[in-house]
């Protein structure tokens, strides 16, 4: 038991998928300049991730080795256009504003990772807690990432104002900096800064 | 003429795939300690964006887009096959990776054992598939701009990562905190470049 807690946890802070592993940093930054998309996207990450493992590592024994690639890209292409579906009818404006970052999911290295790396040598129930761990950890730096350049950016969270018309009238701006892409890498950036100076062990030489 | 002119550096410079969108991240970040290497996939993304752009493009105008089965008869006139898009697509690229690997193999023995683990890996880069769902998110009109979209994305790319391999190769020699070597550092550097590229945003062509 304590084995799959562990299965579980190890994602979120030790061995997460973008500041340690670096795997599905491609379409996570674009997403992160409001809390609301970012959110959205790490749901669905999450939901993806946990799903395909668990499919995946019930199918292990009947995949052929030479093809599971384009096996495991099916089962993940049909997960995702199922969290498209669902987006467009529940949440119209959501799934315009993440555009085709919703079906780059598919691509993201993190779930053709975990299935390539875990899934496929280990139990269905490990697998699932696997996936749901790295999507956890995954959205997790997404979220942190949303709220600094949201906050700094526009001075809303969830599109709500925060920051009091009154600190405006002293003549405290938003940063538009923070709107731009390219901010998101240089928060990346000092949060790894942050956990490596924290978890010494994974600095590099 | 002008407007493929102009299709061509838009896609280069101001719509540039990894500073713009973040595509293809992984990769970029993974293959990026030389020069050499750096080159060779750059050129490879190249080549497999201009044959699978264009072979999605034909696949999307005729069979996925709403009404377009309509060359089939009128009663197909109607159906709407867009939501199959994400997997056709990935299947496409991912036969086309395969395909382009083979001949490789075959014809270009050198340029294989240059390329290696990271030929079979451009299947799963976010730039290929994000081209082709901008390519049809943007609808063009005619066969000849997807090619330039996707010629113009290549080249954009293949810029981007070889820039980026020759500042990490100076970087070796400078000092870093320790916390900030390596991917830290890395991506703060992308950040920069980044914002170094947000100077073509405001050129109107």
């Amino acid at each position: 038991m304590s084995n799959i807690k562990e299965t579980f946890l190890n994602p979120i802070f030790k061995g997460n998928p973008i500041s340690v592993l670096v795997l599905g940093i491609c379409s996570s930054l674009a997403v992160t300049v409001q809390l609301k998309g970012a959110f959205v996207m790490g749901l669905s990450v999450i939901i993806v991730t946990g799903i395909s493992s668990l499919i995946c590592s019930l199918l292990r024994n009947t995949i052929p080795n030479r093809i599971r690639i384009i096996v495991q890209l099916v089962v993940v292409a049909m997960m995702v256009i199922l969290v498209d579906q669902v987006l467009k009818a529940y949440a119209y404006s959501v799934s315009k504003t993440l555009s085709v970052y919703i079906g780059l999911i598919i691509t993201n290295c993190i779930v053709m990772g975990r299935i390539e790396a875990f899934a496929l040598g280990n139990k269905p129930f490990a697998s699932l807690m696997d996936g749901l761990g790295n999507g956890l950890g995954y959205a997790m730096i997404l979220v942190i990432v949303a709220f600094f350049r949201e906050l700094l950016g526009s001075g809303t969270l969830f599109g709500f104002q925060v920051i009091p018309q009154t600190v405006y009238d002293f003549g405290y701006m938003n940063n538009g900096l923070m709107i731009l892409p390219p901010m998101a890498l240089i928060l990346l950036g000092c949060i790894i800064w942050v956990q490596r100076s924290i978890q010494k062990d994974l600095q590099e030489k | 003429m002008a407007d493929y002119i102009s299709l061509f550096v838009k896609s280069i410079f101001i719509d540039n795939m990894i500073f713009a969108y973040f595509l293809g991240m992984c990769s970029y970040l993974a293959v990026s300690k030389n020069v050499k290497t750096a080159n060779g996939l750059g050129i490879a993304v190249i080549a497999v964006l201009l044959i699978t752009l264009p072979v999605n493009y034909l696949l999307n105008e005729y069979i996925l887009k709403p009404g377009a089965l309509v060359w089939m008869g009128e009663k197909y006139a109607n159906l709407d096959l867009s939501f199959l898009s994400f997997i056709i697509f990935i299947a496409v690229i991912a036969a086309i990776v395969q395909i382009v690997e083979m001949v490789v193999e075959k014809f270009l023995p050198n340029l294989y054992s240059q390329l290696g683990i990271f030929l079979p890996l451009i299947a799963v880069n976010c730039a290929i598939l994000g081209g082709s769902l901008f390519m049809q998110e943007r609808d063009f009109v005619s066969f000849g701009e997807p090619v330039v979209y996707a010629l113009g994305s290549g080249i954009g790319w293949w810029l981007a990562i070889v820039a980026l391999a020759a500042i990490r190769e100076k970087m070796a020699y400078s000092h870093v905190p320790a916390g900030l070597k390596g991917l830290g550092i890395t991506f703060i550097t992308v950040g920069l470049m980044g914002i170094a590229f947000m100077t073509f945003m405001g050129i109107q062509l």
